[in-house]
């Protein structure tokens, strides 16, 4: 054990922990950033998909030892102040969620994608997004929403 | 309130009150919102119920009495109400009411039974008169007092979007402005139907208010009880095994305890508990647990090879219990031109709910109270059974419910939440937190059971079905007889019937419950006998539901939304299916395609018409049918659980797969046909209209028979090469 910081959301946090402690529970359980989500723990459901340098990663497969202050983490909560983020604004205009719990996975993988991707086809849309699973079944509107908010960017841009 | 204390005093101190909203006969009360326990002790006391606070401000807060795990009740239900208070959405929050089920219940589970239970997509139907009264004497009581304040008879007044209104003078008051004149009237009436708002006046009902939890579902603020922190919390895990019904013997008891952050081994009649200062400490020491698992009563059963049994008893002369009895259907059966018997069967299907189960637990340091965080879906006890398994009265249990990461049935059960009071208990005061990982969550789950299904028909010679008998055979009551009525169906004799097995393997309600497995059986029957006698499936269906015009509505719908009878590409095929769930009539219809040599089903497009009588929310009862008709694809396609010599074999995402989204239609397409009769169940209506439409599909498209569930690929390539 010894001591780490880490870069999340642009402010520095100083942990003691222990280095194979999955930095999943590192954000929810000792930093209280709950909004990143436990599903399977084997990096095969999304929920708790945040980013490193942008890139999407699923932070229950992350130990600490393999990440350094460096690094910009981004969770959800990170992402808008008010939740006006345009994915996140298409997201409500879509009326996506059900129960809600897997959705901050989705958006976080969807703004990666209108970021590498902004006027994504449907197929590269499903591509990107399988690994997101929704128990819901809320997938169509989550297409939906990508595609407004990939709309409404390539406007403005 | 005490009499003895003014209003003016009264609201000086409060700064906010809440209006109570009597039942019939019973006085209304005006008290303080802010002590919690006092109201619900002032409200039990004189059998009233409570459903909306007022402030100074005209912030109304609005309670809701359900569960919402994403079926939208925390907007649909408030919706019914402030419609009839007649208030201004933009001022209205709602919060979970306290679950106190004699204020907060419904009788419409079971009569003079109050009951908090948000199950069976019986939500809306069950609080659609609570709420519509209860928003109708809150705007009665408003009226009184302003016409109270004003001195005028209260025949003068109307309201309009949260405010009281003189017509005489068109001088108009707040419902927030008159807190300091609130005078209850000494008898609050019980509205009538004719009284309630007119329809064609509905400013919320019926046009899509967006859902109230959704911007913080966006923004990851939602708390789900998984995401609660309490100071001095504790987290626990369980290891359950995979055998159901085992009994634990731990042999490294001392290795485990001296494992750092470990507090405390705690054991379980099934399971070994562990406490620990972190999460991932508990979840380290439970990956090291060397346990012995005795013999269950599940010990030796096989999931894939009991079907022999069951035919065997489906082939016994008695009956189980007799469901259904109508005509004299062996008469029916002697005297037919044509019958036809086949055998349909069901694997077991897992809830698999994003949020792993879980609660949060605090025991008072004498162990004579508790508070619980939880997301569930209630129950006939709304304190979830945690005062009798602690011995302590029920009011001196606290639920604190939470948004729910699904439920689909899963969240219906209390073990989850016993099993953190057990924990809890065992370091009193401090607050454990219990999480199930997903293993345990697939491994310990509680399924959909497994069934055989053997269906008899008879008709005669133009095909017309004179009788239609239907034995299931399986596990768990109701939760394998639920949908075998086929009441909407001209057929002259019918027989139901559910023969009795007992397998060790833990079972619940899954959407939809039995009517998945039933109505796949019943649909795909109607498609083989329309098929023989080359009737087109739709037109087949359209005789049986002549006596139905509401059925017979969504029928045509869906056909006229499909375009039934266009043709499609040669490698394509619609099939149909109708049924009756919650009370909600639905015709659904799938365009599919066969990969023949992969043995892979695509379904490209679903299209659904529902009578749902009153749609509160249409486009959340589309998103409802939408939902239900995905789950149905992945139950169908995907989803296998399956159990050898007692242990279940699956533990996760990577075994127990569940609908991707390159998997899904192009579009879903959800009808809803206008009706005045009361909102009935969504949530489980679009889940079985699947595996018959599909079946019936890949019938049309391949002359093949599609059986048994799920339609794996192997079982696909096997009907194909049949």
């Amino acid at each position: 054990m010894a001591s780490q910081s880490l870069n999340i959301n642009n402010k520095t946090y100083t942990l003691n922990l222990n280095e194979d402690t999955s930095l999943l529970w590192v954000l929810r359980e000792h930093l209280g950033l709950t909004g990143t989500k436990y599903g399977c723990g084997i990096a095969l459901c999304g929920s708790c998909t945040i980013h490193i340098d942008d890139k999407p990663v699923r932070a229950c497969s992350l130990r600490l030892s393999g990440l350094n202050k460096d690094q910009k983490i981004t969770t959800i909560e990170g992402l808008s102040e008010n939740g006006d983020h345009p994915v996140q604004e298409a997201w409500v205009e879509a009326q996506a969620p059900q129960c809600g719990y897997c959705q901050s996975g989705q958006i976080m993988q969807a703004v990666a994608l209108l970021a590498e991707n902004p006027n994504p086809t449907r197929e590269e849309i499903k591509a990107y997004m399988n690994g997101n699973l929704c128990r819901c079944g809320t997938y169509l509107r989550i297409v939906k929403a990508i595609e407004i908010a990939a709309e409404k960017t390539s406007v403005k841009t | 309130m005490n009499k003895a204390v003014s209003r003016r005093e009264f609201l000086k101190t409060s700064g906010g009150v809440a209006l109570f909203i009597g039942i019939s006969g019973l006085l209304p009360q005006m008290i303080s919102c802010k002590n919690n326990k006092e109201v619900e002790k002032i409200l039990k006391k004189h059998q009233l119920t409570a459903w909306v606070k007022l402030a100074e401000d005209g912030q109304i807060t609005i309670y809701n009495p359900a569960a919402e795990m994403g079926q939208g009740s925390m907007t649909s239900l408030p919706v019914i109400f402030a419609e009839e208070m007649d208030a201004d959405w933009s001022m209205i929050s709602v919060e979970f009411s306290p679950q106190e089920s004699q204020i907060y219940g419904s009788d419409k589970w079971s009569p003079n039974n109050k009951v908090m239970l948000t199950a069976g997509s019986m939500i809306t139907y069950g609080y659609y008169s609570i709420m519509r009264q209860a928003g109708a004497q809150a705007r009665y009581i408003l009226m009184h007092s302003a016409a109270e304040h004003w001195k005028v008879p209260m025949e003068e007044l109307s309201t309009s979007n949260g405010e009281v209104i003189n017509r005489r003078d068109n001088k108009r008051i707040g419902y927030g402005n008159l807190i300091p004149f609130l005078n209850m009237p000494d008898k609050l009436p019980e509205f009538s139907e004719s009284e309630f708002k007119d329809p064609k006046n509905y400013r919320f009902i019926g046009l899509d208010r967006p859902r109230v939890d959704i911007p913080e579902k966006v923004m990851g603020t939602t708390q789900f009880a998984i995401d609660i922190q309490l100071p001095e919390m504790l987290y626990g895990v369980l290891e359950r095994g995979n055998l159901h019904g085992a009994r634990p013997t731990l042999n490294n008891e001392s290795e485990i305890l001296a494992l750092k952050g470990v507090l405390k081994l705690v054991p379980f009649d099934y399971a070994i508990g562990i406490i620990a200062e972190t999460l991932e400490q508990a979840l380290a020491a439970k990956e090291l647990l060397n346990i012995s698992w005795s013999e269950s009563p599940a010990s030796g059963f096989n999931s894939q090879e009991c079907y022999k049994k069951y035919e065997k008893i489906a082939s016994e002369k008695s009956a189980g219990k007799v469901i259904t009895n109508e005509g004299d259907i062996n008469r029916a059966i002697k005297s037919a031109t044509k019958t036809f018997s086949v055998d349909f069967k069901n694997d077991y299907v897992c809830h698999a709910q994003m949020e792993p189960l879980n609660a949060v637990v605090q025991v008072g340091t004498d162990g004579n109270s508790a508070e619980v965080w939880v997301g569930s879906q209630q129950g006939f006890d709304s304190k979830l059974g945690v005062p009798k398994y602690l011995g302590i009265p029920a009011e001196n249990v606290k639920i604190n419910l939470q948004y729910l990461g699904g439920g689909f049935g899963r969240r219906s059960m209390t073990d989850f939440v016993l099993e953190g009071t057990g924990l809890a208990r065992e370091v009193a005061p401090r607050p454990v937190k219990l999480i199930w990982t997903r293993e345990d969550d697939v491994r310990y789950g509680a399924y959909r059971p497994l069934t055989l299904q053997r269906l008899h028909a008879s008709t005669d010679a133009n095909g017309k079905i004179t009788g239609f008998s239907h034995c299931v055979v399986g596990d768990g009551g109701n939760l394998v007889a639920s949908g075998i009525r086929i009441d909407y169906y001209d057929i002259p004799n019918k027989f139901a019937e559910w023969r009795e097995v007992s397998e060790g393997i833990r079972l619940k309600h899954w959407r939809s419950v039995g009517h998945g497995p039933n109505k796949f059986a019943i649909e795909c029957m109607i498609d083989e006998i329309a098929t023989y006698f080359k009737k087109d499936p739709a037109e087949f269906r359209r005789v049986l539901l002549r006596n139905s015009p509401r059925g017979l509505a969504t029928l045509e719908k869906a056909m006229a939304m499909s375009d039934w009878y266009s043709s499609i590409a040669d490698n394509h095929a619609k099939g149909i299916s109708f049924l009756e769930r919650s009370g909600t009539l639905s015709t659904g219809v799938c365009e599919i395609s066969v990969d023949r040599k992969t043995g892979k089903i695509n379904v490209h497009r679903f299209w659904s018409a529902s009578d749902a009588g009153i749609a509160i929310q249409p486009d959340n009862v589309k998103a409802q049918m939408e939902g239900g008709i995905l789950m149905g694809i992945s139950s169908v396609l995907k989803e296998q659980l399956t159990v050898v010599n007692g242990q279940v074999q699956q533990s996760n995402f990577n075994d127990y797969e569940i609908l991707r989204m390159s998997d899904i239609p192009d579009s879903v397409e959800t009808a809803i046909i206008e009706s005045r009769e009361p909102p009935r169940g969504v949530g489980e209506s679009g889940t079985p209209l699947v595996a018959c439409a599909i079946a019936n599909a890949f019938l049309r498209l391949t002359g093949k028979h599609l059986r048994h569930l799920p339609f794996t690929p192997e079982r696909v390539l096997k009907a194909l090469n049949t």
